[in-house]
Order: structure tokens, then C-alpha cells, then sequence
């Protein structure tokens, strides 16, 4: 599990994740006893390098947005080390730092969140959200300050006229935009995106999508990118995590996840991905029972006891996440032994030429027979 | 979306490039100008205040001017010893009733909007800490607020006046609470301390809405989104209550304030007609009227010449409170 020594030796790594948990304690009664813990981020390792995207999908609640809130340190960890490579001070634990070392180490790090109603104060003007990190800071004020957040609003395509406008006269994409602007101004190293283009429509999604990626190119930054939409996830990272009841079942390179996954929940959560025509369709593994709850998790590999290809090791060891070669990080105890189904790559597919009249029939059953599990279209947002 | 990144901006052109936008406030107000009986409620309350800050000017006679051959005169009757008018008639020692009311409203606004100012101060400080730390703090302060709002006022008061009456030198106030209070009703230090205490009681008993208010208010800004921001921005505690749990629970307040005085202004009226509140010679609007009762059989008008501005102002003060509150409400088109 030490990350660290087998990838990051050249100290690329910008930040690095050992044993993170964030359990939330249950209490219960008028004493207000603790009676259990809902364990929201269950011991998970990954790392990001300099200027990668480390794309962190899974379903709802199974702690995605706690882990990222958990590294900035929007909510105290209950256990792990949160290793960030701060440009000026080098190395520091985040799980250890206090408020005011956090202060320092904070203009380096920042978040842009899903909604972008409630992410904007409505009292405040543009101009006082996008300038109040300099101000929190103390990095500007006065006539520098109003040209550092016009400079801001022109990098996000907002007109810099604006800022004395109140967020409630934005649309959704705009109001995204003017939270990424607030989340760049203090020239952060890492960003984590919390499920940023969920809220918007697809249109949107993209413009704010491509963004993203522009700005990542001129600034040189990490992100974090935290998503349900598989195909969002899969256009915009350089790799992804999968996450299933707080712990990290598979981490790979983006292609490698979504051709050749070698954790079962990876697989049936790859079979999922709708497919937009519908000759296609791929019949969805339907996984037995439901997300078990992180207050009571199962014996063992938690996905045990959904998984078609559990043994009995299963519901008594669980696996810990370990590379299988080429930086493919899995917590299965049959990674090696189990042919798992991804998603065909687009190139891949052959372009179905559409058929003239008469040959109809044969030419779409013979495209159909020999793709197996055809791309989602929907991919290429 | 447009994204147009236009020419780059000369330093400081920006903000004259277009018109500031239409902040809430003008909003607010433009919306609250289209509720009739709030702006002429608005109207009623300056021409009562206006008229109590201008009392020395514009009252015909001195304040305590007793005259026994003159007591309890109609409205608009001519006193036949000196041939003066007495818009108002006189009381039931012969001072003019028009110079008390003026006089009165003095002390009765002035206590309704102080004890309300104190009860916002109180409140809004105590309610938005309990409801934005949560935990122990929000636990100590919700048993107090528990504790205070089984506390009756109306004994309290009564027995601190018995004593005031009994032995006016026993409750000795600091200076600077007296002071201000003299200064606004002009009035010497001793009468000053009993409604500076009519004050400081009714404000200390009666914050436990405004917090339980304000309270709810911080427990429901504090999951906003922007709150996590300014987190991940390191922003203290103190910035975020001051910069974005206070503006935001702050319409609410507004509209409590407005309701709050006109409670205030009642209790008031009730501890004075009472006669535990501040007492004659000083004149208020309940202790004006706690003595014209006594004559109401005879003289049908005294009591309501008091009690045509309480009802005014308490009148007032709700329309305003109901018009701010459908200003202020943004679901609400106007």
C-alpha cells in the first residue's frame, strides 16, 4: 500500500492518500451515546501526480464527496495521512496540520462544488465572491483586487462588466464559471472538482467540461474530479478510481479501467453505461441485493456479497488494493484470475455503414454479433 | 453561453463600464413602496416621532403644568382663566393633554425601540452562535433561552418598581445607562432610571424569539455551499458569521425588529397603565391612560386620547412588519 515508494519516486506526486478514513459517529438516545459509526471513507490509498486528473467515481454515498472534502480538510479525518507537496513549505500531513498552518497551506488547494445555487452567496455581488479569497488571504485589496477579479471573469468567459451583478442574474453554467474563477484565484495547485457538471445541462456540461481542461493546460493543475457520469469521467481523466462503500476497489489508467477492469464492481458498473443505440444493448449485470450500509458493512471484501465470483475468502479476508502490474491497482483477491468485460474503445468499433435498402437484415445483425459490448456514444460529452 | 473575452480591461474601467446592477436593498424597497398600508403606516410613525423629537418646540404648555381650576376639559376647549386652547383637553390635574401625548411618545417610542434594538442585539448574537457551532454551544445556550422564557416579566417588574417606589436610591444603575436615557427625555437622572429599567428588564426577558429566530436562520445557512467555500478560502469563523451567516439571516430579523417593537410598545403601555412602569409625573402613554380610566364613566374621551396613538403606532408597526415581510420574501411577486 505504500504508494509512494513503487510510483512516485521522482516525486511528481502531488498529493498522496494512505489509510484515509472519516467515520461519523451514530449516536442515538437522550444521553446521546455513540452506538456505532457510519464509515463514510473506510481506509482508501490513491495519489495524484503533478497535472493529472484522478478521476473518483462510485455510486451515491459511498463517500466520494467525504473524501474530498476530507483532504481539504473541510471535515477532520478520523485516520490516514493526507500527504500534499506544497509548493512553498514541500511535503506536509494535512490530517495533522492546525488552523493556522492550514491557513498558509489552503490558497494551494481548492474546491469547486456541485450546485451552483447554493455554492454562490446571493448577497454578495460577483466581484465580492470571486475577490473575497484575496481578501481572506490578504493577497490583494482595493484597485488590485477589482483587476485581479476582472482578470479572473475574463479567464472563466464571464464578462468582467459583471462583477457588480448579483449571482441571482446568472444562469447555471455562468454561476459554475464564477465558482471556478473564486477556486482559481488564489493560483491553487490542486483543484477538487465535487461533481462540478451534475447539476447542468448537457450543453453546459461540456463548454464547462472543456473549461476545465483549458485551464488545467495553462496553469498546470491537478485535479481531483469527483463524478457519477461514467462518460464525463472517462473524457476527462487521466485516471480513475472506483470507489464501493468507502475503499477504492480499482485504480488504473482511464483506457485500461474501461477495456480491461479487473474488480467485478468495475465491470458491472462499466455494463451500465447506457448505450444510445439501442441494437446494442448490452444486458446490464444486475448485481443481487442493494449497497450495503457503511454503518454495517459486510464481512470481508465488502462486495461480496453481490459479486458473481465471490469465494469463500471473500466474506473472510479483505483484499487489500495492490498493483497487478502497470500502475493497476485493484482490491480483489482474483484480479489476475478473472476475464472481466469493459467497454469497447470507440476506435474500435466498426463504423456501421448504413445499409442500403435491401441488405438491411444481414449487414446490422453481423455488426451486432461481433460487438460485444459496444462504447457508449454518450462518451464523447 | 457567451464567453466573449473582449478587449482586456484598463485598470479600474470596469466598474464604469456598466451600472451597478439593482442591489437587494433597492429592490426590497421598491417592492415594499407598493404596499399601501405600510407606507402610510411609515407616514403615521414619522409624523409621531417627528413630533415627540420636536416636543419642547411645539408644545403649547410645559409638561408637568398643573392647573386645578382647568382638570378634565374636552377637546378643543378654551381654559377661561387665561384663554388658551387645549387642543386635547386637559388630564385630571389640569395639564395639557396634548403636551403629555407628545411628551409620552418620547418615552414610549424610545423604550419600544431601545428594548427592541437590545432584544435584536441579544438575540441575533446569541441565536447565531448557538445555531452555527452546534454542539456544547448551541446546548448552553438553548437551556438558557429555556430558562429565560419561563421567566413572567410582569412579576419581576413589579416587585423591582415596588421597591423604586419604596426607595428610589436602592437600585443604582451606572451612569452611562442613565444618561442616554435622561438626554432623550429630557427628564432628571431619578425618573431616567426607572424606565432605564423598564428597559433593561423588558430587553433581558424578551430576546429568546429573536434568538431562536436567528438561530434557525444559521442552522439553515450553515450547509450552504459558499459557507464550505469560504472554509476551503480559510476563512475564520468570525468571517464567515460576519461575511455570510449574518447577511443571510438577516431579512428575517428585519421583520422580527419591526413586529418586536410593536410587543415592546405593549408591554409598555400594559406595565405602566398597571402603574408598575414608570410613574407619574413622567408621562407615558399607559400611565396616561391608567389614569383616565378612572374617569372614563364621566369623561368618555380621556382614555382614548392616549390611546389613539398606541393604537396608531401598534397599527403601524404591524402593517410595516407585513410589508417588509412580502418585501422581503422572494417567492412572493409583488
Amino acid at each position: 500500500m505504500d504508494t509512494a515508494q513503487k510510483n512516485g519516486a521522482s516525486g511528481e506526486i502531488l498529493l498522496e492518500v494512505r489509510g484515509l478514513k472519516k467515520h461519523f459517529p451514530i449516536q442515538s438516545g437522550f444521553l446521546r451515546r455513540v452506538t456505532g459509526y457510519v464509515k463514510a471513507v473506510d481506509g482508501i490509498d490513491f495519489y495524484i501526480k503533478k497535472g493529472e486528473t484522478l478521476g473518483l467515481v462510485g455510486e451515491s454515498g459511498c463517500g466520494k464527496s467525504t473524501t474530498g472534502r476530507t483532504i481539504l480538510r473541510l471535515l477532520d479525518p478520523t485516520a490516514g495521512e493526507i500527504i500534499f507537496d506544497d509548493p512553498n513549505i514541500g511535503k506536509v500531513d494535512l490530517a495533522k496540520l492546525n488552523r493556522a498552518q492550514l491557513k498558509r497551506v489552503r490558497p494551494n488547494m481548492q474546491i469547486i462544488f456541485q450546485d451552483p445555487f447554493s455554492s454562490l452567496n446571493p448577497r454578495l455581488t460577483v466581484g465580492q465572491i470571486v475577490g473575497e479569497p484575496l481578501e481572506i488571504q490578504k493577497v490583494a485589496s482595493g484597485q488590485k483586487l477589482k483587476d485581479r477579479v476582472a482578470e479572473l471573469l475574463q479567464e472563466v468567459g464571464i464578462r468582467p462588466e459583471n462583477m457588480t451583478r448579483y449571482p441571482h442574474a446568472f444562469s447555471g453554467g455562468q454561476r459554475q464559471r464564477i465558482g471556478i474563477a473564486r477556486a482559481l484565484a488564489l493560483n491553487p495547485k490542486l483543484i477538487v472538482c465535487d461533481e462540478p457538471v451534475s447539476a447542468l445541462d448537457v450543453s453546459i456540461q461540456a463548454q464547462v467540461l472543456n473549461l476545465l481542461e483549458d485551464l488545467q493546460e495553462k496553469y498546470n493543475l491537478t485535479y481531483l474530479f469527483i463524478a457519477h457520469d461514467l462518460s464525463v469521467v472517462e473524457h476527462i481523466s487521466d485516471r480513475v478510481a472506483v470507489m464501493y462503500v468507502g475503499y477504492i476497489v480499482e485504480m488504473a489508467r482511464t483506457e485500461q479501467l474501461y477495456y480491461h477492469p479487473k474488480h467485478p464492481y468495475t465491470e458491472a458498473l462499466l455494463a451500465a453505461i447506457p448505450k444510445p443505440d439501442p441494437r446494442k444493448r448490452t444486458r446490464p449485470i444486475k448485481l443481487p441485493g442493494d449497497v450495503p450500509s457503511p454503518a454495517n458493512p459486510p464481512s470481508g471484501c465488502y462486495f461480496h456479497p453481490r459479486c458473481r465470483y465471490a469465494e469463500e475468502i471473500c466474506k473472510v479476508e479483505r483484499p487489500p488494493l495492490r498493483d497487478i502490474g502497470g500502475e493497476h491497482w485493484v482490491a480483489c483477491h482474483f484480479a489476475e484470475k478473472l476475464q472481466l468485460q469493459g467497454i469497447t474503445p470507440l476506435n474500435e468499433i466498426p463504423l456501421i455503414e448504413l445499409p442500403r435498402r435491401q441488405a438491411s437484415v444481414s449487414a446490422t445483425t453481423t455488426a451486432a454479433t461481433q460487438i460485444p459490448h459496444p462504447q457508449s456514444l454518450s462518451s464523447q460529452v | 453561453m457567451a464567453t466573449t473575452t473582449s478587449t482586456p480591461a484598463a485598470p479600474g474601467a470596469i466598474e464604469r463600464l456598466q451600472p451597478r446592477s439593482e442591489g437587494q436593498w433597492a429592490v426590497v424597497f421598491r417592492r415594499f413602496r407598493r404596499h399601501r398600508l405600510a407606507m402610510a403606516s411609515l407616514a403615521i410613525l414619522i409624523i409621531i416621532f417627528g413630533a415627540s423629537i420636536l416636543a419642547p418646540w411645539i408644545a403649547p404648555f410645559p409638561r408637568d403644568d398643573i392647573g386645578l381650576n382647568r382638570t378634565r376639559l374636552p377637546p378643543m376647549s378654551v381654559d377661561p382663566a387665561t384663554g388658551r386652547l387645549h387642543i386635547l383637553g386637559t388630564d385630571h390635574l389640569g395639564r395639557d393633554f396634548f403636551t403629555r401625548v407628545i411628551y409620552a411618545a418620547r418615552v414610549s417610542l424610545m423604550v419600544a425601540i431601545s428594548v427592541t434594538t437590545l432584544v435584536a442585539i441579544i438575540g441575533s448574537i446569541l441565536g447565531l452562535l448557538s445555531g452555527f457551532f452546534g454542539g456544547w454551544v448551541d446546548n448552553t445556550i438553548s437551556r438558557i433561552m429555556e430558562f429565560v422564557a419561563t421567566i413572567p416579566d410582569l412579576p419581576i417588574l413589579l416587585i423591582l418598581s415596588a421597591i423604586m417606589i419604596q426607595n428610589a436610591d436602592l437600585i443604582v444603575l451606572p451612569t452611562w445607562i442613565i444618561g442616554p436615557v435622561a438626554w432623550i427625555m429630557a427628564v432628571p437622572n431619578r425618573e431616567a432610571t426607572q424606565v432605564a429599567l423598564l428597559i433593561l428588564v423588558l430587553a433581558s426577558l424578551g430576546w429568546v424569539g429573536v434568538a431562536r429566530l436567528m438561530r434557525g436562520m444559521a442552522l439553515q445557512v450553515r450547509e450552504m455551499q459558499y459557507i464550505e467555500s469560504a472554509r476551503a478560502l480559510g476563512g475564520s469563523n468570525a468571517w464567515i458569521l460576519i461575511k455570510h451567516v449574518f447577511p443571510n439571516a438577516f431579512p428575517p430579523l428585519i421583520v422580527a425588529f419591526t413586529l418586536g417593537l410593536n410587543s415592546a410598545l405593549v408591554s409598555e403601555v400594559a406595565i405602566s397603565f398597571l402603574g408598575f412602569g414608570v410613574q407619574d409625573p413622567t408621562p407615558t402613554w399607559g400611565n396616561m391612560m391608567g389614569f383616565a380610566t378612572s374617569y372614563m364613566f364621566n369623561h368618555p374621551w380621556m382614555p382614548l386620547i392616549p390611546g389613539l396613538p398606541i393604537f396608531l403606532c401598534s397599527l403601524a408597526f404591524n402593517f410595516i412588519g407585513d410589508g417588509l415581510r412580502d418585501a422581503l420574501d422572494p417567492r412572493l411577486k409583488l
